[in-house]
Parts: C-alpha cells; structure tokens; sequence
C-alpha cells in the first residue's frame, strides 16, 4: 500500500485536529487509516513545532526493502533517513538564550550540592580532603552553598608535604580563618623524620610517603569514614572510570574492576566498619566548567594561578620556580624573572609554571582554551605519575 | 608525530568553527555562550567490540578536546596493544584501565566530555560484555541519548537487545542505531538496510520515542562528524550532527507536580529550620500550600534559602533548602509535596528488577531499598516473571540470576512516598543493597502500587501483646537457635524449654518435626526454598510472640541475611539469637542422624556444612559452645541468660 506524501500528509493534520478535540489515540487512528505510532507522532510535532511541523517530506532514498507504508514516516526516522544533504543539518537554528532554562554549571552546582548532602547525612565522620587548589576552592565553596545557613558540618583536612608553596600556606590559613572552618593539618611524621623531600627522594617516592601514607595515616587516625576529594573524571582516564561514591576496603585500596554499580542519583554509602568511602562532588566538572564557575562566583583562588614575574630555574625541560631556600641550585645557576603562572598547584619543586600574561580570569580561560592543540607544559611532571595514576589509586591516593 | 594518525580530511567545519574565533577574538562574548550550551547526556552501547569505543574516541579526537601528548601517548600505545596495526587505536582513548588496554575490551563505563559551538556533552562509553551489564546500566541511567552500535558484518546480537531493553526500561527518549564497520562490508547499502528493518520490528515492542539509524565507520570516521563519501547512497545526517539538533526535555520535569524528598534537616539554632533537598519535579513558590509524605502533616512554604539569598521559586533539579510556615516534623525520607497532588504512597509494588549480583536475587530475602532518599527493607514477594531478552517473552523464574530483567511484587517494611518511575525517575528508581556486604545488588523501577496504603487500616485491638503477656509474667520473645547439624540445636532447646516450663512459663518450640512435616512441606533444600522456610518460620514465631508466648525455634537457619530477616519480624529486643557452636568436624563425628555420610557419599545435596555455606553469626545475643558445655549445661547457660536479659519476669503494667 502507498500513498502519496500529499495524502499522507492530509490524514495527518487531520489526526491532528481530532487528537485536539479529544479523541483517543486509539480512535484517531481507526478514523485516519494512520498507525497509532504516527498518530502520536504527528501531535508531537504539532505541540513542538505547530502546523507546520506536521507534515513530512518526500522520501530522499529508495525504499527499503519490505519497509512499512510511507504512513509512518516520521515515527522511526531512521525509515527515510532525512533527504537533506548532510551540511544542511549543520544549519542550526539561531542560538537562543533561554533565561529560565537552568545553564550547565547551574545542573552541575546542584548535582554537587545534592552529593554533599547525602554524604553528610549518611556518614558516621565525614571530612573533605583540602589541597588549597582551584578544586578545593570550587569543592569548599559550594559545600558552603550545600549547607548554608550552616557551616559544613566537617573540618577539612590538608595532608601536607611541607613543600608546597608558601603562597599556597598563607591562602590557606587566610580562608580557613575568614570561613571560620576547622582545618586538620597532617604531616607523615615517619616522612618527616627521615627528611623525604622530592629533590634527594624522586618525585614517585616523595609522593607515596607524603601524600599516600600521609592520607591513609590521617584518615585512620581521626576514623574518618568519608572523605570529599575535589577530583575530576576529565583530569585523567583512570579518573574518567571511577564512581562519585568510590568505595575503598579497609586497607584504602581501590578496586576498579568491582565497583559498586551507581544509578541515578542513588548513592549506595553503607559499608562495614574500617571500609571507607571517597567521595567526588565535581566528578562531572571540566577544566573549564571550574574557571567558569571560579569566575562566575567570584571564588577566592591563590594568586599563583595568574601571570607574575616570578623566579625561575629549568629543570628537565620543566619552569620551576625557585619558593624558598632549600631549592638546591646548580653551580653557577642563577634563577631568572619570568611572567609565568601555574595550572595546577603541588609541591612547588614538582610542579611547572607556563608563560603567560594573563592576569584576569577570562585571559587565564582564553589561554587555556587556545592552549588545547599545544602542548601542556604545566603538565611535565605529572606525566610519569599520570601513567601510573590507577595503580596509585590502588593504593590508597586519592 | 610518532604513529600515523589516518587523516580524515579532519572535516569538522562546523563543529567549533565560531568557538575558535570567539576564544581568540572576544572571551567574554565566548564564555557567555558556553555557558548557555545545552547539555546532552547519552551512552554508547551494544554488544562486545562492535566500536563502541573506538567511536568515543573518534568523537573526541575530532572535536579537538585532545591534548598533544595525549595523542603522542596514546600514539605509542597503539603500537603495544592496538588492534590497528600501525594507527591510532581510538579505543585506547577511552579504555582507561589496564586491564581494558591488556585484554582489548571495556570493563567499566569511562565518562568523557566535550562540546560544540551549540552544546556540551557528557558522553559514558559503556562495556557490551555481559559480565558488566551492571556498569552499562550505571551509564544508562543518567542519559537522555542512547547510540546503540551493531558491528554490520555480524547484525544484531543478545546484547544489542538487551542494551535496547535496558534502555527503553530506564527511559531514555532517543536512541540511534550505529550500523558500525561498514568499511568491511564494502559500504554496501542493504546491508544497513537489513539490519535496520530488523531492528525496527524488534525495537516496535519496546515503545522507544525517537529512533535514527546511521551506517557508519567509527574507524575511518564515515558519517562520525563528517557525512561519509564512500556512502552516498546515504544521506541523511552524521551522528554528530544528530547529537546537537536532538531535542531535549530537560524542562518537562517542571510541568509535574512539585515533590521533594527530605535529603537532610538544616539545623544551625533554633530560629531556623530548613529542609535541604533536590526539588525532583514542579516548581515550587513561597507561600505554595504542601504536604509531608508519609505523615499527611500540611504547611505553607515559607521561605527558599540559599546562599545567593532567597529565592522566588525552585524547580526541578535545584538544590535548595525550604522553610516552611508552621513548625511540622520532617526528616529525611520524607517527600515535601504540594498538597492538592501528593505523591502516592503505599508499601507494596509491581516493579521492574536489573538483577546486577553473582549471588541470584531470591523471594522472601529482605534487601535494603533505597528510594529518594529513604533506605527501608524490602522484600520480594513473588517473582511475576523473567523477561526473555532476546524475545522480549516472559518465563516463569524462581530466582534472578546476574543480568536478569524480571516483574517482581515488593513489599517494604513501612509506607513511603512514591511515584511510578515513567512518572518521575526520582521517586520510581530504586537500588537494592544487600544488608550484609553492602552491595549494590539490584536496581529497579516502580511500576505501580498494589494496594494503597491510604486505603489499609490496621485492625486496632484492645488486647494487645503487652496484655496478653503480664497476663503470663513473661517477656513474649524468639529464642533463635542456630547452627550445623547435629551440633545439639533441638537437644538443647528441649531441655531449655523443659526448665521454662518447670518456671511456669508459657513457651512453643518450633522445630523440623512440627514445621517441616505440616507449614513447610511443600518446600524442599534449594537456597530458594531454604530462605521461604526460614521466612514462614519467622512470621509464625513473630505472631507467636505476639501472642505473650516464649518461642524457641531450632533450625540451621545458615544464612545471616534470613535470619536477619527473623530478627527484623519482632519488635527491638525481643530476638535472642542463640549460637550453638560445634566445628564441623565434631558435628560431623556425631552424625547422629547419618546425614553427613551420606552428603558426603554426595547422596544428598545442598547440606549445610558440606556443599552449601554455613554463615556463623556475627554478633549473636548468646553463644554456647558444645565443645565445652554438656546439653545439660547449655540449657542452664540459656535459661540464666534470659533471666539476666528480663525475658522472665512480667512486663512493667505501665508500658
Ligand atoms: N574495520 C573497522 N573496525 C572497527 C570499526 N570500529 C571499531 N573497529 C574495531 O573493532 C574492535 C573493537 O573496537 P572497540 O571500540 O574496542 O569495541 P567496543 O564496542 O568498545 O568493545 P567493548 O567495550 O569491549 O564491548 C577494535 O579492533 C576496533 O579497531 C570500524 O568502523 N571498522
Ligand atoms: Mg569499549
């Protein structure tokens, strides 16, 4: 059986006009000859699109074979894959801004905000994992919005390797006082002890000792039972696999081929006692999402990550700035002023600098969007760590 | 570059053209329009290796969100565990874990983001093998799209059906079908055509909104981001260019009526408090009239807090606090309604179960549910039937295997809010968790109540359990006797109620002689069957109980799970479980009744102990041990500790 498009695409109007006045699907469909799905399908876009979204065009490719009736073209569009040529699909219409329609960073704050609650309402002694950079910023600033009027109901806790910058200490200690939050500090005392630091240690070492052992140590110490951490699923692809609520046995270990399935916005945060739970509040949050968001709201941030002369040596093809003087410099090394700034901030030896200008926020953005086809150079001494990112996870990182 | 990335004319002209002129030229301008993208959620599913992967990775690297090492990386890892010879393996892209790079599959679902100059897109590119159906349902539940991919030289598979299912079960409004690999198939129209016409017929009987069939090679990038040239036949549009037009209804949540589920009770002083929650649909205003669910209290909104000050209305999605007019009880769980259309509420349902768990899903065993943001116990009643996803048929089952889609009643253990989840995902979806490793086991969508509970009324009676007791100068409880065969559980209940008697006390014992032969005796020693024997013991001890009576039960009872299920059946303090601990090798010696032998001799199957676990309790109230106490001194053991606990003495007349 074959109509023809004009045919069809009377009927359809008139399903229309008789699913507007009330008749059933049901009936609309015995009355037209038109299957129930077109039916459906024809009001559809009538409420979408009005009249003239009602009728369908003429069909691009030959039928295929034992296809149905021309009838239901438009309820499985796949039947007449469109006739325009494919560029005219990139013929969009006009980019609205609809201003009640909730923007992306608006869904991510409240998915945010949505987790924070059930973590504090379902565990025994939360804390939220506080390393002083733009993710922890983001992370604290909207843990005041998840229990404002309240103060977050948990303390933070800085598990410190002693090398981080001093512009990273003093910010800290500024917002912790200005936010009135309780600030646990914890240093691997075993670390301390044997004086491990990147430079005579090794990066991987320095790491394991002071940020691993040093995370797992405190953690056990104060029985904290669930831990926020401002990692985000676009940072690295071992990250990009892991659960918002990310389950870790007694020994802190992640096990990546057993995850809890996670539906919805359904968080499954029972464990026994000594399991522990980390818990990832931007987990769906891009670089760019925390710039936005950064500048949006106006959130604090150290002044490392923007522009500033800044003393520099070079050190395996990566700008470190030279923060104190246990920084050992080569014979005859004379460290150079240079306007750089940082996308990340660590271990200050650890971490590069990259050269720039931008002082404000939307220039930082710009060059981090024009950066995309470059390389990264901030990113120099991630790399090797970044390799080995889900085994250090097994082991207990963050 | 060190491997040969296959230069595919790189045609995305489109996709970020404005973007890059906008970054470059005027930030601000940039920034204001990102931020108004729509987003758009989907998955990538189908079954093992037909490209899923490889078709992320693709989108990715041609929407330019690569970084140039991540390229050189995953250049160098093509060459050591790529299937592509010499080029870029995509897949690897996306493949995060070791262990999916060393044997070539997804295990897990990996999140990915990127964006165009009209939206951002939040894609998970999920697993086809079976074994992780689970975390391809982890993605799918949060997606508004589904590119569901079929391999062209192979055409539907199992699990091509089954994600189709899945998908239709959780929702999801569009879904485009991938004809994949259409290089090895010389590009051959009716290839695509047959596979898609099957497809059509199959996917008729699952009520999917919109459904766009695309042929394409992720691997040489056809009909990806740029319309194919070894295609012309085809000519609609690339999937890409699909992405970005679908249209979205992340509004239509607003058009239902206003429901939020208490997440946590605000309490900073006493002037305020505020209920904190994701509002789950409506809109909501101040001075807007609500009910609480389940208690039916009303109010008036008062206020909508938050840190940016108060708002003038709230709406599906939002995290907000509310405050309302008159000082009524909420806590978490509770559903904030508008009051002219509450949300329903009842405690049994016809729901949809995803078993997701090694260990089948059995009637009668109670799991923790979580709904909203209510945890209560759930039972499942009775298992309707599988659904056959190949056939989309029903079969009868007794139990939910790993993987499995059936109909199932459930019953909670008290009356909570809800909605069907076709109505409102928020108060429909549900997970189950096991109660004693915390698993996530299950998840589920409520299709509809069976009996509102508005319409239930207990049968209020004068003699109550309390009267029934003083009039025996007892406590009514369950003394639970548990452990291996022939480790004394019936020796040692008989002299334990021997000696109650001589006390005057009132008891029962329930045992394998008066429950197995009568109640029970349609039942036999499946793992099923088992947990339907401990249940109906449970429920005759509880009303036994409730009858003022000392109950003693005597049976294996192995599992943690059913007789936390016992415990769970009478009120807090009156279940004594009661450990009768004997190795298996002592029990084994005894033998009394050969019963050992003979499952040894693998003449009976399913013994405890032998083939089939026995669970020891974890904590249980009393523990005697056989190996050091005679029958004799157990029973007295028992008898003094319930005399410590109070269960022989009246109840005070008072409460
Ligand atoms: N010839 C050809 N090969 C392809 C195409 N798409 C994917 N492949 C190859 O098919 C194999 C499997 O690809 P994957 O992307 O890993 O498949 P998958 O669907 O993600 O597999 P699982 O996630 O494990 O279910 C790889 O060797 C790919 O290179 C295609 O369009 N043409
Ligand atoms: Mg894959």
């Amino acid at each position: 059986m074959s109509q023809s498009v004009e045919t069809l695409n009377q009927l359809r109007r008139q399903a229309v006009e008789l699913r507007l006045a009330g008749t059933t699907v049901k009936e609309t469909a015995e009355r037209t000859g038109l299957s129930a799905p077109t039916v459906t399908a024809a009001t559809k876009a009538y409420r979408e699109g009005g009249w003239e979204a009602v009728p369908v065009g003429p069909r691009g490719r030959p039928r295929s074979p034992g296809s149905d009736d021309a009838a239901n073209a438009g309820q499985h569009q796949a039947e007449a894959p469109e006739i325009a040529p494919a560029q005219q699909q990139y013929e969009l219409p006009e980019f609205t801004i609809d201003p009640a329609r909730r923007t992306h960073l608006e869904r991510l704050e409240a998915e945010s905000l949505h987790i924070m609650r059930e973590v504090v309402a379902e565990a025994d002694k939360p804390v939220m994992l506080y390393s002083v950079g733009k993710d922890s910023a983001v992370m604290l600033h909207l843990a005041r919005k998840a229990f404002y009027p309240a103060p977050p109901p948990f303390p933070l806790l800085h598990v410190d390797t002693t090398w981080k910058f001093q512009a990273m200490y003093a910010f800290r200690d500024s917002i912790v006082d200005d936010y009135g939050m309780e600030l646990i500090r914890h240093v691997n005392p075993e670390g301390l002890r044997q004086g491990v630091n990147p430079f005579t240690h090794g990066s991987a070492l320095h790491t394991d000792i002071m940020k691993t052992e040093g995370l797992k140590q405190a953690l056990n110490e104060h029985k904290f039972d669930i831990a926020f951490g401002g990692a985000r699923r676009d940072e690295e692809k071992s990250r990009a696999k892991e659960r918002v609520f990310s389950f870790r046995s007694a020994e802190h270990r992640w096990e990546p081929k057993a995850q809890r399935p996670e539906l919805w916005n359904l968080y499954n945060a029972r464990k026994r006692r000594d399991e522990s739970i980390r818990v990832f509040p931007l987990s769906n949050w891009t670089e760019l999402d925390i710039w936005q968001y950064i500048h949006r709201e106006n959130i604090p941030i150290v002044p490392l990550y923007y522009a500033a002369q800044r003393p520099i040596v070079h050190r395996d093809g990566a700008m470190i700035m030279v923060d104190d003087d246990r920084m050992p410099l080569n014979p005859g090394e004379v460290p150079e002023m240079r306007s750089v700034r940082f996308r990340t901030l660590g271990c200050y030896p650890l971490t590069g600098a990259v050269d720039s200008t931008a002082t404000t926020l939307p220039e930082i953005i710009q060059e981090m969007l024009l950066a995309r086809s470059s390389e990264r150079q901030g990113r120099m001494i991630d790399h090797d760590a970044a390799a080995s990112m889900e085994k250090k996870k097994q082991e207990g990182y963050f | 570059m060190s491997a040969n990335i296959k230069d595919t004319g790189l045609q995305t002209a489109g996709m970020q053209d404005e973007s890059d002129r906008l970054i470059a030229g005027d930030i601000n301008a940039y920034l204001e329009r990102h931020e108004h993208k729509s987003l758009l959620r989907f998955i990538t599913c189908g079954s093992v290796d037909d490209g899923k992967s490889t078709l992320i990775g693709r989108l990715l690297y041609e929407s330019k969100v690569l970084f140039e090492d991540q390229l050189e990386t995953v250049a160098a890892e093509s060459k050591k565990f790529g299937t592509q010879g010499s080029n870029i393996d995509f897949a690897l892209l996306v493949d995060g874990l070791s262990a999916e790079r060393e044997q070539g599959i997804t295990i897990d679902v990996a999140y990915r983001f990127f964006s165009t100059d009209r939206r951002k897109f939040i894609v998970a590119d999920t697993p086809g093998h079976e074994q992780y159906t689970r975390n391809m349902v982890t993605g799918a539940s949060s997606a508004d799209a589904a590119v569901i991919l079929c391999d062209a030289r192979a055409g539907l598979l199992t699990q091509t059906r089954r994600h189709s299912y899945l998908v239709s079960l959780l929702g999801i409004r569009h879904v485009v079908l991938a004809v994949n690999k259409m290089d090895l198939m010389r590009w051959d129209e009716s290839v695509f055509n047959a596979i898609y016409e099957e497809y059509s017929e199959f996917a008729h009987g699952l009520g999917i909104e919109s459904i766009t069939a695309i042929p394409m090679s992720a691997l040489e990038g056809d009909n990806v981001t740029a319309p194919s040239t070894n295609m012309p036949w085809y000519r609609g549009t690339t999937l890409l260019g699909l992405l970005e037009t679908l249209k979205l209804d992340d509004e239509a949540a607003n058009d239902s009526p206003f429901r939020m589920p208490v997440q946590w009770v605000n309490r900073p002083n006493l002037d305020f408090r505020g209920y904190a929650g994701t509002v789950s649909a409506g809109i909501v205003k101040p001075g807007d009239d609500i009910r609480v669910q389940p208690s039916g209290r009303t109010s008036k909104i008062a206020r909508i807090v938050t840190m940016d000050g108060d708002k003038d209305e709230a709406r599906a999605g939002d995290a907000v606090t509310l405050t309302l007019a008159d000082e009524i009880d909420a806590s978490r769980g509770d559903v904030i309604s508008t009051s002219e259309e509450p949300a329903g509420s009842a405690d049994q349902f016809e729901t949809t179960i995803v078993w997701m768990h090694d260990d089948p899903m059995l009637a009668g065993r109670p799991y923790l549910l979580k709904l909203g943001t209510q945890t209560v116990t759930a039972t499942v009643t009775s298992i309707k039937h599988e659904v056959n996803v190949n056939t989309l048929e029903e079969t009868a089952a007794r139990q939910l295997e790993l993987n499995s889609i059936g109909i199932c009643n459930l019953k909670t253990d008290r009356v909570i809010p809800f909605e069907a989840y076709t109505d409102n995902k928020g108060l429909g979806g549900f997970i189950l968790i096991d109660r004693i490793t915390n698993a996530t086991v299950g998840a589920g969508m409520l299709r509809f109540a069976l009996r509102r509970a508005d319409n239930i009324h207990m049968q209020a009676v004068d003699v109550d359990k309390t009267a029934r007791a003083t009039m025996k100068g007892q406590k009514p409880c369950v003394v639970w006797f548990t452990g291996l065969s022939g480790s004394g559980k019936s020796t040692i209940a008989n002299i334990v109620e021997k000696k109650l008697a001589a006390l005057g006390h009132h008891t029962y014992l329930l045992d394998g002689d008066n429950v197995r032969h009568g109640l029970n005796k349609d039942l036999g020693f499946t793992d099923a069957d088992r947990v339907e024997n401990i249940r109906r013991i449970g429920e005759v001890a509880s009303l036994m109980a409730d009858s003022g009576l000392i109950v003693l039960t005597a049976f294996i009872s192995p599992f943690r799970s059913e007789r936390a299920l016992a415990r769970s059946l009478v009120a807090e303090g009156e279940f004594i479980e009661t450990f009768v601990e004997t190795p298996l090798s002592v029990a084994e010696e005894r033998d009394p009744k050969g019963l050992y032998k003979k499952a040894r001799r693998g003449e009976l199957k399913n013994f405890t102990g032998i083939d089939s676990p026995y669970e020891a309790p974890e904590s249980p109230e009393i523990l005697v041990d056989t190996g050091a106490l005679s029958a004799e001194q157990a029973a007295e053991r028992i008898v003094s500790e319930l005399r410590k606990a109070g269960m022989l003495e009246a109840l005070a007349a008072s409460e």
